[in-house]
Order: C-alpha cells, then structure tokens, then sequence
C-alpha cells in the first residue's frame, strides 16, 4: 500500500525555484532514500512534506488522504515526523524535555508514555546516561541519537531522516544505520534523505537520486548502488 | 547628615526601589517573552500597561462602585472584603490587559506575519487610514468616515503585500509596533472622560506601616508588591516550565522551525506568549495603581522604556533576566536619585539601558539569545 506519495511538487524560495517537479512513492513498511549532491533539494523535500515549507504548484498524499495545505501539527497528528537536518535539538531543554516534545502532538501521559521512553532508550542507551543534560551540551552523536528519539517519541507511521550520518565518526554512522534498519523493523516506514550514498542506498529498499531540483533516477537501492552513472557522480567511481 | 539617617534612608530607598523594580520586572517580562519567542521588540507593551491602570480604575468606580472618597475620607475597605476587591480589581486588569494584548499581536503583527490574515489586514488598514485622518482633520465623525472610506483599498494592497507564506521585512513590525502604542494611547487621550489630565484611582488600601526592619518602616502596600509581583512570576515560571503550552513557548523560543516539524502549533503559541506577557503588565499595573493612586494616557512611555531597559538590563529572552534586571533597576533610580536630585531619575535608566547596550549587549544573565533558557 501506498503511504506517501508526491505529485509533481514544486517549492520556492522567494523567487527561486529549488523543487521543480519532484514525484516519488514511498510504500507502508519500506526505507526509501533520497540520494543527491549537496543543494539537491533534499532538505527542502522533507520540510515540504513536513508542512514548514508552502507548496507552489503539486501534491503530497499521505494515505491516500490529501495533506499538501495541511498545518504540520495535524501531519504529526497523522503520523509524521522528522529528525531535521542539523538535528533541531532544542539547546536549553534537558535531554528528558526534549524527548517529551516528540510526545507534544499526542500529549498523553502516564504507561503509554513511558513505554516509548524505555523504548527510545533501550535503542539509544547513551541517552539513558544523559538523562538530565541539556541538549546542547551534547556531542554530535548523541545530538543525532536525541533527534531520531525525539521523532520516534510521536509513534510515527513515517519517519523522515535529513541527513542523521552528518559530521559523524565512521563507527557511530554504522550503528546509526543499524538502528534505522530496527525501527523500520518495528514497522515504522522511512524517508532517508542521505549524501553518503553507499549507506543510505545500502540500507533503503528503493532509492530516488536528485539532481537540482529534479529527480533523474530511481530504483531499488541495490540496484542504484550497482548503476555506472551513479557510481560515477555519488559513489566515487 | 548623622549617620544613622543615611543607613536609614538607604534601607527606605532599599525598599521603595524593591517595590518599584518589582513592577518593572512584571512589565519587562512581556517584552522578553514576545522578543523570546518572535525576536521581536513590541514597543506597544507599554500600552497594555497603561490600559491595565485604566481596567484597575475602572473596575474599582464603576464594578465596584467605589467612590474617590466618603465622607471627606479615602474610602478604605478592611478584612475580607479587602482582599475580595483587591483580588477582583486585579483579576480585571489581568484579564483585559490579557486580551487587550492578543488584540495587539492579532492586528498589529500577525498580518505581517505573511499567514495571508485577512481580518487582521482590514482592522489594520483601517486603523492606518484613521491615522492618516487624524493628521488631516480634527473632527471625530470626520475621521471615521475618512477610515471606512480608506479600509478597502489600503486592505486590499496590504492583503496583496502580505501574501501568504510572504513575511513583511522587519521594519515593518517596528512601525507597526510604534503604530499601535501611538493609536491605543492617543485613543485614551481622545475619548477617556478626563481626557489627557491625570486620573485618580479610589484609595482602597489603608497605607499603614506593617513592620519595621533595619529602622525602617515598611508599608504595606509595598510588601502587596513585591509579594504580589514574586507570586506571579513563580506562576509563570511554572506555567512556561510545566505545562504543555509552556512548553511549546520554550521550544518555538529556542528554534522555531523544529518546533513546527514536532506538531507545536506556532499561532497559538504566539498568541499564548503574548497574553502571558499581558496578564503580568495587568497585574504590575493594577499592583502601580495601588501604590500610586494614579494613571494617565501616557502613563506607559516611560514606565515601558523602564521595564525594558530592565529586560535588557537582565537579558532579553531571559525570564530570570526580567526579574534581576527590574529588581536592579528600580534600586539603582532610587540610589541614584538620592545622590544625583529626584530630578535625574528617568535620565538614570535611560543612561543604563546605553551603558548595558554598550558594554554588555547581551544583558546580565543573557550569555546568547539563542541558548537563553527562557
Ligand atoms: N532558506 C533558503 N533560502 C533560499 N534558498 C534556499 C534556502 N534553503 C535552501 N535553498 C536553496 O534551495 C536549493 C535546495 O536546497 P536544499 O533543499 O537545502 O538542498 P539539499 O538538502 O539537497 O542540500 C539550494 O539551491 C539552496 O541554495
Ligand atoms: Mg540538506
């Protein structure tokens, strides 16, 4: 079944067009990835889907339900949510508060709640640790973890990923892709917005590859890893 | 001067200036937590607070039916009764002051918020075509007809101007905000029933020393103050700490774009800040009419320029900032004044504020705006 799908979408930037007719399909329980050069227009795709960018001509449906003009609180009410490129951790709210933004939507409290918070933490010990500490006084990796957390506290139908390996250590990436792949696992399906290419297409079922606005290739994510033309420009030959 | 004069008035100036910091601290608390959450400097604050004096007196005359005086004398209420008339008067400054603020963010700034905000746009053409009236004519009918006239078109080019997804450039919400602190204070001085003479507010609360400390006598309408003032901003401190709502003011303070992607509503938290901000300068102006007596049209320039030299004094964004910055402003005037004349009172805080913007910019508590713990 189809979760999300865009339709020809077009977003700008003052006068700047940055998406020019994007289209792409994401199915219930699959990891898909956007794949592209810096300034491709992946940022921009996730927070139009999002709803914290205004759409100029196209669609977005998510379960077949029309959300393209819809506020982004009531996107979140449907079940997407995002780590956001530079992560988005709040600076001065503990790592406990800003996990409990991610429940801010849903505003339930009590077993329910922390039920995800055990879980979110048995994904991500080290968060466990800092319990306490104000987010900004967090290191990348962590930072990264309290992002893809704090998305995972809303119980997401689609979690929307920019970027979750950037500025990481070799080490930390790995795990970080293991743990995407758990959670799609636990059923969650996943937009993966990548410019380390090998991972994210090793990871994802399908890819998309954007190239300035437009989408010039896609295919199942073994398949791209195996494409000349894309080995060529995202994989270093 | 023997000596113990000098301890003695500066224990008197301690504790006046406590009391006067106190109510700038309420006052500051609004700009911060507007400038917190939209980096914006709503100088039309000042007349939610004038407006909170002139619900104070209102609720006191013509609610209550208090009389300025009886009998030849201040018209005291004592017990319960005193209690229940303080707690209502304040109540109805809170109130209208609150919605007196939301009023302010729905028309003065939101339609230059680019949410393409069409009745927010017509009010504001229509405030601006009055305006541009009051310049020209001197006739009240006169300028109201002029205003409905002028509504349409200017509505319809500012609903061009500020289209959907468009936000106005940030001058725009400084003439706005100049705009609207202009218009609601002139509006008092026009139709207020004494017009721009000073008012009197009914003398509810015997001034009676309550305790003395340190040689000094302590009144007790300075301790209603500064009690008063500490109660509401520990309420707030809780409200922004605890609450849901709080704590979507928090986050769209810290990085507004993350916040919206998490589902926090961006409007109504506005809207929230801006009546949070209202209800304290409702409550710093009943606690002002109290201790004063007194209000006029103007009463909000100064006393705004005040509470924001305190905000900055202590770091704007900065909730604990408002509080120290107030505090430590309201002592510095009343030492200052002891030692310079009374004369250079309001030159002292001006001279502050350019001090602080100089040598700190950030304020005391404020290490940079963007890490501020609101
Ligand atoms: N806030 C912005 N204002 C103006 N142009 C922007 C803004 N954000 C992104 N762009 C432009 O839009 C295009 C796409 O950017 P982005 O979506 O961030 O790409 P990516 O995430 O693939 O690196 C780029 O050309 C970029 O310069
Ligand atoms: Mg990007």
């Amino acid at each position: 079944m189809t979760l999300l799908e865009v339709r020809d979408l077009h977003v700008f930037y003052g006068r700047i067009e940055a998406i020019k007719g994007v289209s792409f399909t994401l199915n219930e329980g699959e990891i898909v990835t956007l794949i592209g050069a810096n300034g491709a227009g992946k940022t921009t795709t996730l927070r139009t889907i999002s709803g914290v960018r205004t759409v100029a001509e196209g669609s977005i449906f998510f379960e077949g339900e029309d959300i393209t003009k819809m506020a982004p609180h009531d996107r979140v009410k449907r079940g997407i949510c995002q780590a956001p490129e530079g992560r988005g951790i709040f600076p001065g709210m503990t790592v406990r508060e800003n996990l409990d933004m991610g429940t801010y939507v849903r505003g339930d409290k009590g077993p329910q709640k922390a039920k995800d918070l055990e879980h979110v933490m048995h994904l991500f010990p080290r968060l466990r640790e800092r319990i306490g500490q104000m987010g900004g006084t967090l290191s990348g990796g962590e930072q990264q973890m309290l992002a893809i957390g704090r998305a995972l506290m809303s119980k997401p139908r689609l979690l929307l990923l920019d970027e979750p390996s950037m500025g990481l250590a070799p080490m930390l990436i790995a795990q970080i892709f293991t743990i995407i792949k758990e959670i799609n696992a636990d059923g969650i399906s996943v937009l993966l917005v990548e410019q380390n290419a090998t991972q994210a297409l090793k990871t994802a079922h399908r890819g998309y590859v954007l190239e300035t606005g437009y989408v010039v290739k896609t295919g199942a994510g073994s398949d791209l890893l195996v494409d000349p033309a894309v080995r060529a420009a995202y994989l270093g030959g | 001067m023997p000596d113990w004069l000098i301890v003695r008035t500066f224990w008197d100036l301690t504790v006046t200036g406590l009391a006067l910091g106190s109510i700038y601290a309420l006052v500051a608390l609004g700009y911060t937590l507007v400038y917190g959450v939209l980096r914006l400097i709503n100088f039309a604050h000042s007349e939610i607070f004038m407006v909170g004096t002139f619900s104070a007196l209102i609720a006191s005359t013509q609610l209550l039916n208090i009389p300025m005086l009886e009998d030849g004398n201040y018209p005291y209420r004592t017990g319960g009764t005193l209690v229940l008339f303080l707690v209502f008067i304040l109540f109805a400054a809170m109130f209208i002051s609150g919605v007196g603020a939301v009023a302010l963010e729905r028309i003065a700034y939101r339609p230059l918020r680019g949410n393409g905000d069409a009745f927010g746009a017509i009010v504001l053409a229509f405030l601006t075509s009055f305006v541009i009236g009051l310049i020209f004519v001197n006739e009240t009918k006169a300028n109201l007809i002029i205003a409905c006239v002028g509504t349409a078109p200017i509505s319809y080019s500012y609903l061009r101007f500020f289209k959907k997804g468009k936000k106005a450039p940030r001058l725009a919400f400084l003439i706005s905000a100049i705009g609207a602190s202009t218009a609601i204070a002139e509006a008092v001085g026009i139709w207020g029933p004494n017009r721009r003479e000073q008012y009197q507010t009914p003398r509810i609360l015997e001034k009676k020393v309550l305790f003395n400390a340190l040689g000094t006598d302590v009144r007790v309408d300075y301790v209603i103050v500064i009690v008063g003032a500490l109660l509401m901003m520990t309420a707030l401190t809780l409200f922004v700490n605890k609450t849901k709502l709080g704590r979507g003011v928090r986050a769209v303070a810290q990085d507004a774009e993350t916040a919206r992607i998490l589902g926090v509503n961006v409007d109504l938290i506005i809207v929230v800040t801006f009546a949070l901000g209202g209800v304290m300068a409702g409550g710093a102006a009943m606690l002002f009419t109290m201790v004063y007596d007194q209000s006029r049209f103007n009463i909000g320039f100064i006393l705004g320029v005040k509470s924001f030299t305190a905000a900055v004094l202590g770091g704007i964004g900065n909730l604990k900032g408002a509080l120290l910055g107030g505090f430590m402003l309201g002592l510095v005037e009343n030492y200052g004044s002891a030692l310079f004349g009374g004369q250079w009172k309001d030159v002292i805080a001006f001279v502050v504020l350019l001090v602080v913007l100089m040598v700190r910019p950030t304020g005391i508590l404020g290490e940079s705006l963007g890490r501020a713990r609101v």
